[in-house]
């Protein structure tokens, strides 16, 4: 073994230990980064062997094309998103609260006017729903995985749900338009594009996030809990109840949440079987439009820079904003759930 | 080990060149405009003259070899904001660069290829043949509610619209409604699932470009007129749209001559009818864009 190898061996051995600082989470995420950045020094000092700089050089690299497109990206939107407020004048409180949608009219007929209220509404309405549905279907799922039928649920189950994370989204849409909407129409009643519709579609689209993050949060938990809960008389049914749920607890929220998130973004599936009608649903086999429908729709034939465009941009950057206050409620879970053990 | 590091290679390559692959994208080799005819034209925009603008420069570049036609969608609002910002050759819409609100329209030249006649669509099952345009009016702004109400059974009116963007639906209101504001109703991006839910829900009537019919929803006569050919070309049947390539300025070489060839007969009296579309040559009249009708 050369000298330089030894050296290596030896950092590498100190790496695994990192000091943590509990209950601050930013601060020992800076700390860690300030320790790597301290051994990326000294590696260079070191003079490394080709292999070891090679792949230093390509993570390194992939990891700042994933920051610098995410930055990019944001900046992007935002500047895109807020022209509607800044050069064309929009004020807010008419953007987010307002059912009026008339891009098209002229300023003499007291246009153009873009409130977005019902496809806000919309959005949440559809994603909500599915997520009240899907998540009980999903944790139950991934009760059976995980410990009902390790087994035959992980032969049979995970890869049928893997299954059904696969399928497009358009394909999800087909079905939805040419099975659950007819379906509705004559068992049900209305129309058939329906906010019904909408989250039956959603449901089955956001199983897979939900039961695959809270199968993971299930197994990961150490075995002695389980074993001590038998010991101490309760039943299965009541270990998991009891025991091991709560215990899995800020993992499964995890899952709704992005659960949640992906509902709340998805668009073509949805825009197939909610009929698009731009007014505040008042049953649930009321057709009804989502934000990221309103989007699509009215995209490709809207000259960029204009107004109408303009609002469109400004829809997107509410739903990154939603998608960022998802990611930020995710994140206190984990944080609440490390505390709690 | 030695597995786990190429892998990585692997991946930070396949990342480094989707990221070039997507600079590269966005530019665009500047066309060549001398005699010999070579050079890069893109066509962006409407979907609904994209297959006619497609299948045209197929033909074209196997007649000169020397030039590439790309032809793209989007729709007519990327079109016109392509050719007016120059990154795109040849702008594609189905409505007047005029009536688009945010387009520069005097840098613009129309090029009238064809014209594409609507009709108004209703479910099958409804026994009605023709509507006044003041029934349609009251139906598509939501007065009339029942097909009871003009002469149909006792069923409940079920809107299908185009998103306002759409030309379609620019152009229907326009010429069929008389510039009316629509009642909310079903909204589809596309002209094909407007025809399935037109088809397939009790009641519902929406609009489709002539091109779009297939016999499984019933054209509903405006005024007793019928939205045929003939009707169209005469100016009898109001409610058509023009097919606009736009250039920016005066087109030369290349963008020039595929232009002016799709005003040939080779376009006009095959693709364009086969497509369900009527050869801007065989019309009768001309209309500006502000609506106003005279005879060729």
């Amino acid at each position: 073994m050369s000298e330089t190898q030894a050296a290596t061996l030896r950092i590498n051995k100190e790496s695994i230990y990192i000091p943590e600082r509990a209950g601050h989470p930013v601060r020992s995420f800076l700390y860690r980064e300030m320790l790597i950045m301290r051994k990326i020094l000294l590696h260079r000092a070191l003079k490394l062997s080709g292999s070891e700089k090679l792949g230093r050089i390509l993570t390194t690299g992939a990891a700042a094309i994933a920051i610098i497109s995410t930055i990019t990206i944001v900046f992007f939107i935002s500047t895109k998103g807020l022209s509607a407020f800044l050069v064309d004048g929009i004020s807010i409180k008419d953007f987010l609260f307002s059912t009026h949608w008339l891009p098209d009219r002229l300023p003499e007929d007291g246009g153009p006017q873009v409130g977005v209220l019902a496809f806000l509404i919309g959005s949440i309405v559809v994603s909500m729903l599915a997520v009240l549905l899907s998540a009980p279907l999903s944790v139950a799922c991934a009760v059976f995985i995980a410990e009902i039928a390790p087994n035959w649920g992980q032969r049979v189950l995970q890869p049928a749900i893997e299954i059904l994370a696969g399928i497009p989204s358009v394909v999800y849409g087909y079905v939805g338009l040419s099975v659950l909407v007819p379906f509705i129409r004559n068992n049900v009643g209305g129309l058939g594009f329906s906010v019904l519709a909408g989250f039956l579609v959603l449901t089955v689209m956001i199983l897979p996030t939900i039961v695959s993050i809270s199968t993971d949060s299930l197994r990961a938990l150490p075995g002695e809990w389980k074993e001590a809960a038998y010991a101490l008389g309760s039943t299965r049914w009541q270990a998991i109840r009891l025991v091991l749920l709560p215990a899995a607890r800020s993992g499964i929220m995890t899952g709704i949440v992005l659960g949640l998130a992906r509902a709340f973004g998805e668009a073509l599936a949805v825009q197939m079987v909610i009929g698009n009608t731009r007014k505040i649903p008042t049953s649930i086999l009321d057709p009804v439009i989502t934000l990221t429908s309103a989007i699509t729709m009215d995209m490709g034939n809207t000259p960029m820079g204009s107004l109408w465009n303009n609002a469109l941009w400004s829809m997107g950057l509410l739903l990154l904003m939603m998608s960022c206050f998802f990611i930020l409620v995710i994140r206190f879970i984990s944080l609440k759930g490390g505390a709690a053990r | 080990m030695l597995k786990k590091s190429t892998f990585m290679v692997f991946a930070v390559l396949c990342l480094t060149a989707l990221l070039v692959l997507a600079g590269c994208g966005g530019s665009k080799q500047a066309t060549d405009k001398t005699q010999q005819l070579s050079g890069n034209v893109t066509a962006v925009g409407s979907t609904a003259i994209q297959p006619l603008a497609e299948q045209a420069a197929t033909q074209f570049m196997a007649k000169n070899t020397g030039v590439k036609i790309v032809v793209q969608g989007g729709g007519s609002g990327v079109g016109l904001t392509q050719v007016s910002q120059g990154a795109a050759d040849i702008g594609n819409s189905d409505i007047f660069a005029e009536e688009k609100s945010g387009i520069d329209a005097a840098q613009l030249v129309d090029h009238q290829v064809a014209v594409v006649g609507m009709a108004a669509v209703i479910n099958p099952a409804i026994n009605i043949d023709n509507l006044t345009k003041q029934q349609l009016v009251d139906i598509f702004t939501g007065k009339t509610t029942n097909w009871s109400s003009v002469g149909g059974p006792d069923q409940k009116i079920v809107l299908v619209n185009r998103p306002k963007a759409s030309g379609t639906r620019a152009t229907f209101k326009k010429y069929a409604l008389g510039g009316a504001e629509e009642a909310n109703g079903i909204e589809e991006d596309s002209s094909g699932t407007v025809r399935k839910i037109v088809k397939e829900t009790p009641g519902a009537i929406g609009y489709l470009a002539l091109s779009y019919l297939d016999g499984s929803v019933k054209i509903v006569n405006i005024d007793g007129v019928a939205p045929t050919k003939d009707n169209i070309v005469t100016g009898k049947y109001p409610v058509w749209a023009y097919m606009h390539c736009y250039t920016k300025g005066k087109p030369g070489g290349a963008i020039d001559a595929f232009l002016n060839y799709l005003m040939t007969d080779d376009v006009q009296k095959t693709i364009v009818p086969q497509l369900g579309y009527i050869p801007g040559t065989e019309m009768k009249i001309v209309r500006d864009s502000g609506g106003n009708v005279k005879n060729k």
